[in-house]
């Protein structure tokens, strides 16, 4: 067992609960919150005759399974705020999904909600090291989306000092780590990596850095990954988890012992389901993460499929606490790629590629990360007729390429074209996409 | 006067720009010249050959896509200063040029430039009008056997 770096200690009672008194509580606030949404909310209402269910059915855990799912199309088609279990005069905030342009998904917090999150954040801020007296620069970006504001208010929950740099400007957050000497850094595991490599570059030793502990979560990273960012920046590095649909980070995070993030079950009913049959796996298994929320007021969610696949671990931890533990994010159940924290979906690619004349609708997307940061780019076939013998001509179709999908997702993508029926032709189920970042 | 130019569009990859090549080699036809236009991740091959259309057929054969262009074949004279006259009688009549290339054989003491231009016959008619010699295909191939 690893030695404990500083002394373990628990934020709130409910993290070393006795799992047959927090089952009996999940009972109770899951029957609380179906009910509530069955009265409140008529999306669940509809869902739940949908399903033959009826509030009073739930009268145990093994109940939730006769409840119906929540995806994330249930939220486009609800926009901008159809899932309110509140009137909206009693919301405090709004956030949002990161990523894809056009409307985002959008979620909201009653005053509860946000001091809920902000305890759950300190919960595992907390397991990981921090301490009122720690300096804390929170390099995540501030605004919809849910990392900036969600982990600042953890933070300022436990007292520390906050430095909300924000993200991006690197050369002014190695200064600020250099002239403000923050003990714990807070942001996605490759902009960690990026700081790393930027100091390297500038010509300072990053572990020489005040930094003791790094919070990371947003994207999918690495045992690699961590050991990494643990040697460059001479930190402990935890991983979190969290979606803005189900609450933002802190739905889970790991402990001093770095083996699994603790799920907040006092606040959250876990699943782990075969996404293709959606009956549960087997204990380890891997499955996709199904949430229930059992505390949210503003947006409450009833068995939400985050498309996440990870595996579950009900083993006691060391540690004490008496939480579940899920595994790192291993893939995703649909297609959705996330690169650089924003999430893309092929098909939008694919949108884009056939809006612009000349090219075919053949291509194939790549996804690596050479450095630390993703890089993505698509291949795409011209159409006979679209070929020049001009430069000029070729270059500005592959800008036309280039400038659709950037509008369609809002990022860059490196386009190459090449010439027809260059690209293997599939016999079965096309595989348009390759991920080289060996993730896992 | 326009000489017929054939094209493809190539990836920028090891190897690629071998494979039409060897096709035209197995069909016993000659390069008269060419000219490979690259970028990072792609070039364009252009390509002068007398038998073109020939060319054309057993390229597209084996898949490739060809493209054909009219270009102008110009003399220019091969000492200091003989492709600037040119350039300048071109400047002065607005014609914008796409691209030039030279052939490897000279036309007496004269060297033979390929060039492309987006209005093929008024940049003839014009450069004639100056004073410019271009070749039509008979002398082209003509010059290119001797």
């Amino acid at each position: 067992m690893k030695s404990i770096p500083f002394e373990n200690v628990f934020w709130e009672k409910e993290e070393i609960m006795n799992p047959g008194e927090r089952k009996i509580l999940q009972l109770e606030r899951l029957k609380n919150t179906v009910d509530r949404v069955y009265n409140t909310v008529p999306f669940y209402k509809e869902a739940f005759k949908k399903s033959n269910v009826k509030p009073e059915d739930i009268k145990s855990l093994a109940d939730l399974k006769r409840l119906p799912f929540t995806v994330k199309d249930d939220l486009r088609q609800t926009y901008p705020l159809g899932l309110l279990g509140v009137p909206r005069s009693e919301l405090a905030r709004i956030h949002g999904s990161s990523g894809t342009t056009g409307k985002p998904i959008l979620v909201a917090y009653t005053r509860k909600d946000l001091d809920t999150w902000a305890n759950l954040c300190a919960r595992f801020l907390v397991s990981g090291g921090l301490r009122k007296e720690h300096v804390v620069q929170i390099s995540f970006g501030y605004g919809l989306f849910t990392g900036g504001f969600g982990l600042h208010y953890g933070v300022e929950k436990v007292g520390a000092t906050i430095i909300p740099a924000a993200s991006g400007n690197t050369a002014r957050q190695i200064m600020l780590m250099q002239d403000l000497c923050p003990d714990v850094l807070i942001c996605t595991p490759s902009y960690a990596l990026n700081i790393a490599d930027f100091a390297m570059q500038s010509g300072i030793e990053p572990a020489k850095l005040s930094l003791k502990y790094g919070h990371f979560g947003a994207e999918v990273w690495t045992e690699d990954m961590r050991k990494k960012i643990e040697e460059q920046l001479g930190i402990m590095a935890f991983n979190n988890y969290g979606l803005s649909e189900v609450m933002g980070p802190g739905v889970s995070g790991e402990c001093y012992l770095q083996d699994g993030m603790h799920i907040q079950e006092d606040h959250f009913i876990v699943e782990c389901l075969n996404p293709t049959t959606l009956e549960p796996v087997e204990e380890g298994e891997y499955g996709e993460l199904v949430f229930t929320s059992l505390t949210k007021e503003a947006f409450p969610v009833i068995r939400y499929r985050t498309r996440d696949l990870a595996r579950l671990d009900t083993s006691p931890c060391p540690c004490g606490r008496t939480t579940i533990r899920m595994s790192r994010v291993k893939g995703r159940s649909d297609d959705m790629l996330i690169i650089r924290g924003v999430n893309v979906f092929p098909s939008q690619i694919e949108e884009a590629i056939l809006q612009v004349p000349g090219i075919a609708p053949h291509y194939l997307i790549e996804v690596t990360r050479p450095n630390t940061m993703d890089e993505i780019s698509v291949k795409v076939e011209l159409q006979p007729g679209f070929i020049s013998d001009k430069m000029s001509e070729m270059q500005s179709l592959r800008d036309r390429v280039l400038r659709k999908i950037h509008e369609t997702t809002g990022i860059h993508i490196n386009v190459e074209l090449l010439p027809p029926n260059a690209l293997e032709r599939s016999t079965g189920k096309s595989c348009r996409v390759i991920d080289h970042r060996k993730l896992f | 006067m326009k000489i017929q130019q054939i094209s493809m569009f190539l990836e920028n990859k090891p190897g690629r720009i071998i494979e039409p090549c060897k096709v035209l080699a197995k069909n016993n036809i000659n390069i008269l010249t060419l000219s490979l236009a690259d970028t990072q991740q792609f070039g364009i091959l252009r390509l002068i050959i007398k038998e073109w259309q020939k060319a054309k057929e057993v390229l597209e054969q084996e898949g490739f896509i060809v493209n054909v262009t009219e270009v102008v074949a110009i003399e220019v004279e091969d000492k200091p200063g003989g492709l600037t006259k040119i350039l300048e009688a071109i400047e002065e009549t607005g014609l914008n040029i796409e691209y030039i290339y030279a052939f490897t054989f000279r036309s007496g003491d004269k060297a033979v430039i390929v060039f492309r231009f987006d209005k093929p016959d008024l940049a003839i008619q014009t450069l004639q009008q100056k004073g410019i010699n271009v070749l039509d295909s008979v002398q082209l191939y003509d010059k290119a056997n001797q």
